[in-house]
C-alpha cells in the first residue's frame, strides 16, 4: 500500500489520551498493554519476541522499517505483537538481506501498525503515567469508542501469557537449525569470536543436554545453547519437574517471556522442585521465576525496561554490561534476603536487580544476553552455565527456603 | 576506580588555528575538559595558538600559553610548569602530533610527564600504518586486503590476488602523487612502473578498492575498567571515496539491520581493546559492502574528533568532557549523565531524531582548485541539522548552509536527464541536489543508485522529497493548499519560502496562512534516552507534531542568534562573541537562549546558554522561537553576517532588536548613507561611488580614477572583491565576477595604494566609548584584513595618528548611535587618515583585542545592548578604567592568518583583497619581531635561521628589497634571486647567487628555481607578484613553495617583518609566558 493510500488510525489509552496517525499493515482493531522500545535497530526481532505478547509495542526511532524483513532475523516462528507504533515507516526497504516489507510482513500476520505518530509524546506519556492498557484500530475513527475499547483489554498484572506461546509439544534446537542461520549472517560474531563462521567450531568439549522451558523463548538463545555446547530439547512450559529429571538432562533453562511471572504458578513449583537437583540458568520471565521459587518476590515496573542500553554492573566484577532488555515485572530487591539467592547483577538507571545467583546451584539475569537485538556484551553468561554444570554437585535446598505454594 | 590524587597539574594541548579538517570543534571539546578538570581541582596548564577560542580565556586554566603548538614551545611551558601529566586527545591531530614529538624527543621522560587519555604505544598503533593493520589483523578484524609490491610482476600477482579493481599507493612520495585506482592489468603495470619510480623507497602498495562501499562510523568511549560504550553511529550518505568530512551523514545508522550492527559495535570495541585505548574516546570507521554486508575497518583515531562532536550534539552526550574524567581515573559508570542528572554515563544514548550532516565548502573562493570530492578534505565548515524524520532534518540542513538554498526543489538547473545522467557520477558539493533533479525528472532510484553508489534508501527520501514538491507545485495557489496539505509539507520540512516559490506566494504569505491554520511548530528535546527519563537540559529542536516540550521560564530571555556555518570570513570569532554573551548576559540574571546551527561550536553545547535551539539561521526558524520563547531583545550583532542579514526583517515584524538599531546598521552597511555620516563628519574616506550597470560602473571609475577597489554590497569575508588598473579590467570584472543590477549594486572605491591598513574596534553606549584597541596591519592596504597580518598596539603610527583614529571612531559610533561593539577600518596614506569602512557590529578581532589586552569585549558589548553603561562596566571591573585597551601594554602581539592552500594544490596563493584565511593564530611577546616570529611559527610557517633565500620582487618594490636582503646576508643567510633582482642586489653589496626562471630554463641543465624549491635547496622565499595569471613565473615559484612546505613571503611588509623575526629568533631563541602573567603586568582592575 503506498503511503497515500494508508488509512486514518487510532491509537487510544485508557486515560482517555488518543493519537491519530495512518494505518498499515493488517486492517483491524487490536488491544494490548502500551509499551515504548528505545531500541535503534532489530524491530523485527522485537515484533517476534513472544515475550511482547499481549502488548502494543511503539519503537522510539522514528525511521523503522528501512531494513524490510527476512526470515532470518525472526525470533520466533511469528510475530507477538498486537500492535505497532511508529514515527515513520519506510516506504521501501534498502538492505541486502531484506526479503520483504515491514508492512507486507505486519499485514500477512494479521497485525495493524499505526504510524506518522508523535512517538515521543506517547513515551513521555507513558513514562510520566506508567504502561496502560491501549488499543489500535484501523476500523473505529471514534475516540471515544476506541478509548472503550482500550478500557476493555486484558490487565497485565497477575495475567499468564506464558502458556499462550509456549511450544505444544517438545522440539530438538541442534547444530543444524544454527549451521544455516550463521550461513546467513545470522548470528553475529561477539567480542571472543569475531565471524560467525568460526562459531561451531569453538566449542570442543562433550556436548550437554538441556532441557529449556520455553515460556516465550527466542531463537537467538536457542542457538547461543548450541553454540555454547548443548543439545537443546525446548520443552512446554507446563512441564513438570519429575518429567525433566527423568530426561537425563545436564542442565535447566528457563526461558523468557509474557506477562506476569506470580500467574505461572506451575513453572514455579516446577523450578521449586528442580533446584539443587539439576544446575538452572534463567533469563527474564525465567529469571523471574527462578526467584519466585527461591521464595523472592515481584513486582511490576512502572513502565518496564525495553531497549539496548541499559548498563548493568555485573558485582563482582566491577564491570559493566550494555543490555538488551524487556520486561514490564522485576523481582523486589529486598525480597531476596533470607533466600539462598544473592544479587550477582545490577540496574544503573535504577537499581533494580538484574541477576542473582545460587553459588552452585542455579543462575539468572533479567536483561537478555543473547541479544537480538541488543548488545553482545553478556555472552559469557552461557560459558558461565557450562562452569556451572562441571561444578554442579547435587544439593538439597533446606526447607523452607523454596516457595511455599 | 575513583579521581586520581597523585596528578596536580595537567597541560591540555589545543588544535590550534582552524584550518580545513580541524576547526572549532577541538575548541569545544578543549573546553569541556577545562571544565571538567579544574571542577576536580587540578590545575589546568593550557596551551592553544588561536586566540578566537574560548578555551584560551583566562579563566579556564591556571596558566594559559598563546604559544606555538610545536614541540619546541610546548617543552618550554612543560620546563617552565612541570605539569605532572599532558593529555594530548582533545587537540586534534596537532595535540597528538606535538605529543608524540614530545614523548619521540624525550621530553616527557626528561620532566617526568604522563601521557593520559592515550598512550604513545596506543597512539602510534593507530596512526603508523602498518602497525595499525598488524594490530587489527591480530585482534581478527577485517581490512581492505593489501599487499606490498615492488617490481611490476609482484604487483600482478597482488592484484589477481585481491581482485580487481585496485587502488596503487606508492610509498612516500612527496605530495602524495602517484596513487590511481586500476581496473586491470594493463593499466596496473603502468601506474606501478609509475609509483615504483616515484617512491623513494621503490615500494607500491596494492590495495583492494572499497569505493563506492556504504561508510559508516562509530563514536566509543572505554575506561580503565573495560567498559566500553558505543555513543552514536554515522552513516556517510556518500560513499566510500569521499572524505567523512565531505560526505553528508546521519544518524543514527539508517540501514543496518541489528545483526549488522551489532557486529560493528563488537568491532569498534575490539579495535579499542586492540589498539589500547584505555581512557577516552575514539571515532572507528568501516565500510560496508552493499550487496554482501562485509564489513572492513577502514580507520580510527585515539582522541575526540570532528565526528565525536557531532555526535556530542547528535545526542547529548558530551564525549570530552566524559573524556577529560576518564583521562583522571573516573569510571563511566562513575560519571553522571548530565541530561538526565540520575543515570550513568556508562551507557549508550537512544535518540529519537534524526540528525544530518551537510558540509560547507567554498570553493569560489580558489578559482582553479579541483572541485570533485574526494579523499582529501576540502570543506571548511559544517551545519547539522535535527529533525524527526531524514526529509525534516535534510531540508533544514540544506537551509542552514545559508546558500540561499530554500529546500528541495529550490536549486534546479537547466539540465537534461541526459545531462543529469552524466554529472550524478562525480561527488560534488552540488550532487545532492542533481541526484534530486534527477529523481524529480523520473531516472529510476535503482538507476541513481547504481551511478552515485548512494544507498538506495536515501534516494528514496530524496525521491519522496522531489515528488511532494512536484505536487506541492501543482497546487496551483496558496488558498488551493489545505491544512492536511500544508501541514504534511511542513512535517516533510519544506521551509515558508519554498512553499511560497511553489504556489507563487511569498514567504510572509504563507507565513500568515499557515499561523492562520494553526500550523506552528513544537519543540523537542535532545535528552540521550529517547524520553526514557526525565531530562533536565533545555537543548531542542522543531518539528511538527502533537507535543511541545518547552517549559516557560521566569526571567527575562535573551535570544542571541549565533553564526551558522564555519566559511571563510566568518568562522569561530562569531561564535566566540556569542558564546561570551550568553556568559554575560547569564550571570547578570537573563535566561540566555542560543540559536544555532554549527555542530562545531561552543555555542551549540547545551550548558552555554539556559536554552539552546538547534535551528537554521533563517527568518522563518528565527521568528518561530522568537513566537515560542518571547525574548525581550534578540541579540544580532555578534554573529557575523548571519544575523545582520535578518535584523531588518526581524524588526520588521516587530522583533525587539537589542543594541545598534537595525536602521544604523543600515546606514553603516549601505554605502550611500554612509557617505553622507561621513561628510556630515567631515571625515576623509576614498572617494567612491555606487554603480547599478556595467554604464554606471564605468562613469563612477573614470571620475574617481583607477586603480579602484570593485565589490558587490553586502558582503563579508570580501567575496568576489578586486583590486582593477584599468577599464578593460573593470569589464571583465563585472562580466565574470558579479551580476550588476539596480538590486545587486557594485561599490567601487579609490584604490589607495601602498597605504597602511588600521582596525579600531571600540565599544559604545550612547554617551562614553572605550577603545577596545587599534591594529595595524601588516600588509598593506589590498590585502583582505583577514588575510592580513596586524599588530596590538600599533607598531608604526605615533601617538597623534593614534589619538586621530581614536577620535574618529568617536565621532562615527556616535552619528550612527551605536550600543555595543563598532569596528572601523582605516587607511593611512601621506598622513592622511581615511575611514575605509565602519560595521556596527563585532568584527573577526574582538577575540584577539580582547585577548591582548585582557578586557572581554563581546561581553560588555552584550551587557551594553542589554542596557548597561560603560561607566557600570568599568564600575563592576569589566571594562577598565583606561580609555584605551592598549594603553600600558608592555607586550606586543601580532594575528597571523592561517591560509589553506596546501589544500587546494595549484591555487595561486598571491594575498588579496579577497578573503582566503580559515583561521588565525596570535603571536604574544616583549618585542615585535618575538611577536611576530611566533606567529609565524604558530601559523605553520617556518622561518630558518639559516639557509638559503630566494628573492625576486617586483620592480616597484625593488628597492625595498635592499635594507632586508643586506640584513639576511649579515645574519648569514646565502642569498639567491633570478638575474634583475640579483643585479641589483650585487651592485649594492649584497652577494648574490643567480638562479633561472622556471619560464626561461636555458638548456644548460642547471635547475630552475622551482625545480630548486622542490630539491629543498631553498628555506625561504620572498617573491611579490608582478602581473597576475596562472602561468607566470611567479605562480610557478608560490607553488612549488606551497608543495615543499617552504615559507613564501608575498609582500614587501612581510618580508620587512620576517626579517625582525628572524633576527628575534637567532638572538634570543624561544622563550614562553603565559597569558595571565601579562595581563597581570597591566596591574589595573581589568577583570581577566
Amino acid at each position: 500500500m503506498s503511503r497515500s493510500e494508508r488509512p486514518p488510525a487510532l491509537l487510544a489509552l485508557e486515560d482517555g489520551t488518543t493519537f491519530s496517525g495512518d494505518g498499515f499493515g493488517a486492517t483491524a482493531t487490536v488491544t494490548g498493554e502500551v509499551c515504548f522500545n528505545t531500541a535503534l535497530t532489530g524491530y523485527q526481532e522485537v515484533l517476534t519476541d513472544p515475550s511482547y505478547h499481549g502488548q502494543i509495542v511503539a519503537m522510539t526511532a522514528p525511521q523503522i522499517g528501512n531494513t524490510g524483513v527476512n526470515v532470518w532475523d525472526d525470533q520466533s516462528r511469528r510475530p507477538w505483537v498486537s500492535g505497532f507504533i511508529v514515527r515513520e515507516l519506510a516506504d521501501a526497504p534498502s538492505s541486502w538481506r531484506a526479503e520483504g516489507t515491514l508492512e507486507d510482513y505486519l499485514r500477512g500476520h494479521g497485525i495493524p501498525g499505526i504510524a506518522e505518530v508523535d512517538t515521543r509524546r506517547l513515551t513521555r506519556h507513558i513514562r510520566d503515567r506508567g504502561a496502560m492498557r491501549g488499543a489500535v484500530s484501523t476500523e473505529i475513527v471514534d475516540t471515544g469508542r476506541l478509548v472503550d475499547v482500550a478500557r476493555s483489554a486484558r490487565d497485565m498484572v497477575g495475567a499468564d501469557l506464558a502458556s499462550e506461546v509456549t511450544t505444544g509439544a517438545p522440539y530438538r534446537w541442534g547444530p543444524d537449525q544454527v549451521a544455516r542461520r550463521i550461513e546467513h549472517g545470522y548470528v553475529a560474531g561477539s567480542e571472543d569470536a569475531p565471524s560467525s563462521a568460526g562459531l561451531m567450531d569453538r566449542y570442543d568439549g562433550p556436548r550437554r543436554k538441556i532441557a529449556a522451558f520455553d515460556f516465550g523463548i527466542k531463537h537467538n538463545i536457542l542457538d547461543l545453547l548450541v553454540v555454547g555446547g548443548f543439545d537443546v530439547t525446548v520443552v512446554p512450559a507446563s512441564t513438570s519437574a519429575e518429567e525433566v529429571l527423568s530426561g537425563g538432562y545436564d542442565a535447566v533453562f528457563l526461558s523468557n517471556g509474557p506477562g506476569d511471572p506470580d500467574a505461572v504458578t506451575y513453572a514455579i513449583d516446577a523450578v521449586a522442585a528442580l533446584l539443587g537437583r539439576v544446575p538452572i540458568f534463567g533469563i527474564c520471565l525465567g529469571h523471574q521465576i527462578l526467584a519466585l521459587a527461591l521464595g523472592a518476590r515481584t513486582f511490576k515496573l512502572p513502565f518496564g525496561h525495553r531497549g539496548g542500553n541499559h548498563p548493568v554492573k555485573r558485582l563482582d566484577h566491577d564491570h559493566v554490561e550494555i543490555t538488551c532488555q524487556n520486561h514490564g515485572f522485576a523481582v523486589e530487591p529486598h525480597s531476596l534476603d533470607g533466600t539462598r539467592a544473592r544479587l550477582s547483577h545490577i540496574n544503573l538507571n535504577d537499581g533494580t536487580v538484574e541477576g542473582l545467583i545460587v553459588p552452585g546451584v542455579a543462575f539468572s539475569v533479567q536483561y537478555h544476553p543473547e541479544a537480538g537485538p541488543g548488545p553482545h556484551d553478556s555472552r559469557y553468561l552461557f560459558q558461565d552455565l557450562r562452569r556451572l554444570i562441571d561444578d554442579f554437585e547435587p544439593t538439597e535446598l533446606q526447607p523452607g527456603a523454596t516457595a511455599a505454594r | 576506580m575513583p579521581r586520581r590524587d597523585d596528578l596536580h597539574r595537567i597541560l591540555v594541548i589545543g588544535s590550534g588555528p582552524i584550518v580545513i579538517g580541524q576547526a572549532c570543534e577541538f575548541d569545544y571539546s578543549g573546553v569541556q575538559a577545562c571544565k571538567v578538570l579544574r571542577a576536580e581541582g587540578y590545575e589546568v596548564v593550557l596551551v592553544n595558538s588561536n586566540p578566537a577560542t574560548i578555551m584560551t580565556d583566562p579563566e579556564f586554566a591556571e596558566a594559559t600559553y598563546v604559544e606555538p603548538i610545536t614541540a619546541e614551545y610546548v617543552g618550554k611551558i612543560i620546563e617552565r610548569e612541570r605539569p605532572d601529566a599532558i593529555l594530548p586527545t582533545l587537540g586534534g591531530q596537532t595535540g597528538l602530533n606535538v605529543a608524540m614529538d614530545l614523548a619521540a624527543s624525550g621530553v616527557l621522560d626528561a620532566f617526568d610527564v604522563e601521557m593520559i587519555g592515550a598512550s604513545p604505544e596506543s597512539i602510534r598503533r593507530a596512526e603508523d600504518r602498518r602497525a595499525f593493520k598488524e594490530t587489527m589483523h591480530e585482534a581478527g578484524l577485517d581490512l581492505p586486503r593489501s599487499a606490498f609490491a615492488y617490481s611490476i610482476e609482484e604487483a600482478v600477482n597482488a592484484a589477481e590476488e585481491i581482485g580487481y579493481p585496485v587502488v596503487v599507493r606508492p610509498s612516500y612520495v612527496l605530495g602524495g602523487g602517484g596513487s590511481g585506482i586500476v581496473r586491470d592489468e594493463g593499466s596496473l603495470r603502468r601506474v606501478v612502473a609509475e609509483g615504483i619510480r616515484l617512491s623513494t623507497i621503490g615500494e607500491v602498495l596494492i590495495e583492494e578498492s572499497i569505493f563506492g562501499w556504504k561508510e559508516f562510523e562509530l563514536e566509543l568511549m572505554r575506561d580503565r575498567n573495560d567498559n566500553v560504550v558505543v555513543v552514536c553511529s554515522i552513516e556517510n550518505v556518500d560513499p566510500m571515496g569521499v572524505h567523512t568530512g565531505d560526505s553528508v551523514t546521519v544518524a543514527p545508522a539508517m540501514t543496518l539491520t541489528d545483526v549488522e550492527y551489532q557486529g560493528m559495535r563488537d568491532d569498534g570495541a575490539r579495535v579499542m581493546r586492540a589498539i589500547g585505548v584505555e581512557t577516552g574516546g575514539s571515532n572507528v570507521q568501516f565500510a560496508v559492502h552493499p550487496g554482501t554486508g562485509r564489513r572492513v575497518l577502514i580507520e580510527m583515531n585515539p582522541r575526540v574528533s570532528r565526528s565525536s562532536a557531532l555526535a556530542s550534539k547528535a545526542t547529548g552526550f558530551p564525549i570530552a568532557k566524559i573524556a577529560a574524567k576518564l583521562a583522571v581515573g573516573y569510571s563511566l559508570d562513575e560519571i553522571l549523565n548530565d541530561i538526565t542528572k540520575k543515570t550513568p554515563a556508562s551507557f549508550e544514548p537512544s535518540i529519537d531524531y534524526v540528525v544530518v550532516k551537510i558540509p560547507r565548502w567554498t570553493f569560489e573562493k580558489f578559482p582553479g582548485a579541483e572541485t570533485t570530492l574526494g579523499t582529501k578534505m576540502k570543506s571548511v565548515g559544517e551545519v547539522m541539522a535535527i529533525g524527526r524524520t531524514f526529509c525534516e532534518a535534510l531540508q533544514k540542513g540544506f537551509r542552514s548552509l545559508e546558500r540561499d538554498h530554500l529546500g528541495v526543489g529550490s536549486r534546479r538547473k537547466d539540465l537534461s536527464l541526459e545531462d543529469l545522467r552524466g554529472a550524478i557520477g562525480a561527488p560534488t558539493e552540488e550532487r545532492l541536489h542533481l541526484v534530486e533533479q534527477a529523481l524529480a525528472q523520473g531516472m529510476p532510484v535503482s538507476e541513481v543508485a547504481e551511478a552515485t553508489s548512494i544507498d538506495p534508501w536515501f534516494l528514496e527520501q530524496i525521491g519522496r522529497l522531489a515528488a511532494a514538491d512536484a505536487s506541492l507545485a501543482g497546487i496551483g495557489s496558496l488558498d488551493a493548499v489545505g491544512p492536511t496539505t500544508l501541514r504534511k509539507a511542513k512535517r516533510l520540512g519544506f521551509s515558508d519560502a519554498r512553499l511560497g516559490q511553489m504556489v507563487g506566494a511569498s514567504e510572509a504569505e504563507v507565513r500568515e496562512r499557515r499561523l492562520a491554520l494553526g500550523i506552528v511548530p513544537t519543540y523537542k528535546t535532545v535528552d540521550t534516552c529517547a524520553a526514557e527519563f526525565e531530562a533536565s537540559t533545555p537543548y531542542h529542536y522543531s518539528t511538527y507534531e502533537d507535543e511541545d516540550e518547552v517549559r516557560d521560564g521566569d526571567r527575562a530571555k535573551i535570544l542571541i542568534l549565533g553564526s551558522g556555518p564555519n566559511r571563510i570570513g566568518q568562522g569561530i570569532e562569531f561564535d566566540y562573541c556569542c558564546v561570551h554573551a550568553a556568559f554575560a548576559l547569564r550571570e547578570a540574571g537573563y535566561e540566555t537562549i542560543m540559536l544555532n546551527c554549527n555542530p562545531e561550536t561552543v555555542s551549540t553545547d547545551y550548558d552555554t546558554s539556559d536554552r539552546l535551539y538547534f535551528e537554521p539561521l533563517t527568518f522563518e526558524d528565527v521568528m518561530n522561537v522568537v513566537e515560542r520563547e518571547h525574548p525581550v531583545g534578540v541579540i544580532v550583532q555578534l554573529g557575523g553576517q548571519t544575523p545582520l542579514k535578518l535584523a531588518s526583517a526581524l524588526d520588521r515584524a516587530g522583533v525587539p532588536i537589542l543594541g545598534t538599531s537595525p536602521d544604523s546598521i543600515d546606514r553603516a552597511e549601505d554605502r550611500e548613507r554612509f557617505g553622507a555620516v561621513l561628510a556630515d563628519l567631515r571625515l576623509p574616506h576614498p572617494p567612491n561611488g555606487l554603480a547599478r550597470s556595467v554604464a554606471e560602473a564605468r562613469a563612477v571609475a573614470e571620475s574617481i580614477g583607477y586603480p579602484v577597489l570593485v565589490r558587490p554590497s553586502y558582503v563579508l569575508g570580501g567575496r568576489a572583491m578586486e583590486i582593477v588598473y584599468e577599464e578593460s579590467s573593470l569589464e571583465r570584472y563585472i562580466a565574470t565576477a558579479v551580476q550588476v543590477s539596480p538590486s545587486h549594486p557594485v561599490l567601487v572605491d579609490r584604490f589607495l595604494e601602498g597605504a597602511i591598513e588600521v582596525d579600531c574596534d571600540a565599544l559604545f553606549d550612547g554617551e562614553d566609548i572605550y577603545i577596545g584597541g587599534v591594529l595595524e596591519h601588516i600588509e598593506e592596504a589590498g590585502i583582505h584584513s583577514g588575510d592580513s597580518a596586524c599588530v596590538l598596539p600599533p607598531f608604526t603610527l605615533n601617538d597623534d595618528q593614534i589619538d586621530e583614529i581614536v577620535a574618529h571612531t568617536a565621532a562615527i559610533a556616535r552619528a550612527l548611535d551605536v550600543r555595543g561593539l563598532i569596528n572601523i577600518q582605516f587607511a593611512m596614506k601621506d598622513e592622511q587618515v581615511y575611514v575605509l569602512e565602519a560595521n556596527p557590529r563585532a568584527s573577526r578581532t574582538v577575540p584577539f583585542v580582547s585577548k591582548a589586552t585582557g578586557v572581554p569585549l563581546a561581553k560588555a558589548a552584550a551587557r551594553l545592548m542589554a542596557g548597561a553603561t560603560i561607566a557600570e562596566l568599568r564600575a563592576e571591573g569589566m571594562v577598565p578604567s583606561r580609555c584605551v585597551g592598549h594603553e600600558g601594554i608592555e607586550h606586543v602581539a601580532v594575528k597571523e592568518a592561517v591560509l589553506p592552500f596546501d589544500r587546494f594544490p595549484g591555487v595561486d596563493t598571491v594575498l588579496g583583497p579577497e578573503m582566503r584565511a580559515t583561521g588565525e593564530v596570535m603571536g604574544i611577546d616583549r618585542t615585535f619581531g618575538g611577536a611576530f616570529a611566533k606567529a609565524e611559527s604558530a601559523a605553520g610557517v617556518r622561518l630558518p635561521t639559516k639557509g638559503t633565500v630566494f628573492i625576486s620582487v617586483a620592480n616597484r618594490d625593488k628597492r625595498a628589497a635592499i635594507f632586508p636582503a643586506k640584513r639576511l646576508q649579515d645574519l648569514g643567510f646565502n642569498l639567491l634571486a633570478t638575474r634583475g633582482t640579483a643585479k641589483l642586489l650585487r651592485r649594492v653589496g649584497v652577494h648574490t647567487d643567480v638562479v633561472g626562471k622556471v619560464s626561461a630554463t636555458d638548456g644548460s641543465g642547471e635547475p630552475n628555481v622551482a625545480e630548486r624549491i622542490a630539491r629543498g635547496e631553498i628555506d625561504l622565499i620572498f617573491n611579490t607578484p608582478f602581473g597576475r595569471g596562472a602561468r607566470t613565473d611567479g605562480y610557478f615559484i608560490r607553488t612549488a613553495a606551497v608543495e615543499a612546505g617552504v615559507p613564501s613571503i608575498t609582500t614587501m611588509a612581510g618580508m620587512a617583518a620576517a626579517v625582525q623575526a628572524i633576527e628575534t629568533l637567532r638572538d634570543e631563541g624561544v622563550s614562553v609566558r603565559s597569558l595571565q602573567d601579562y595581563l597581570n603586568e597591566l596591574g589595573d582592575d581589568t577583570d581577566i
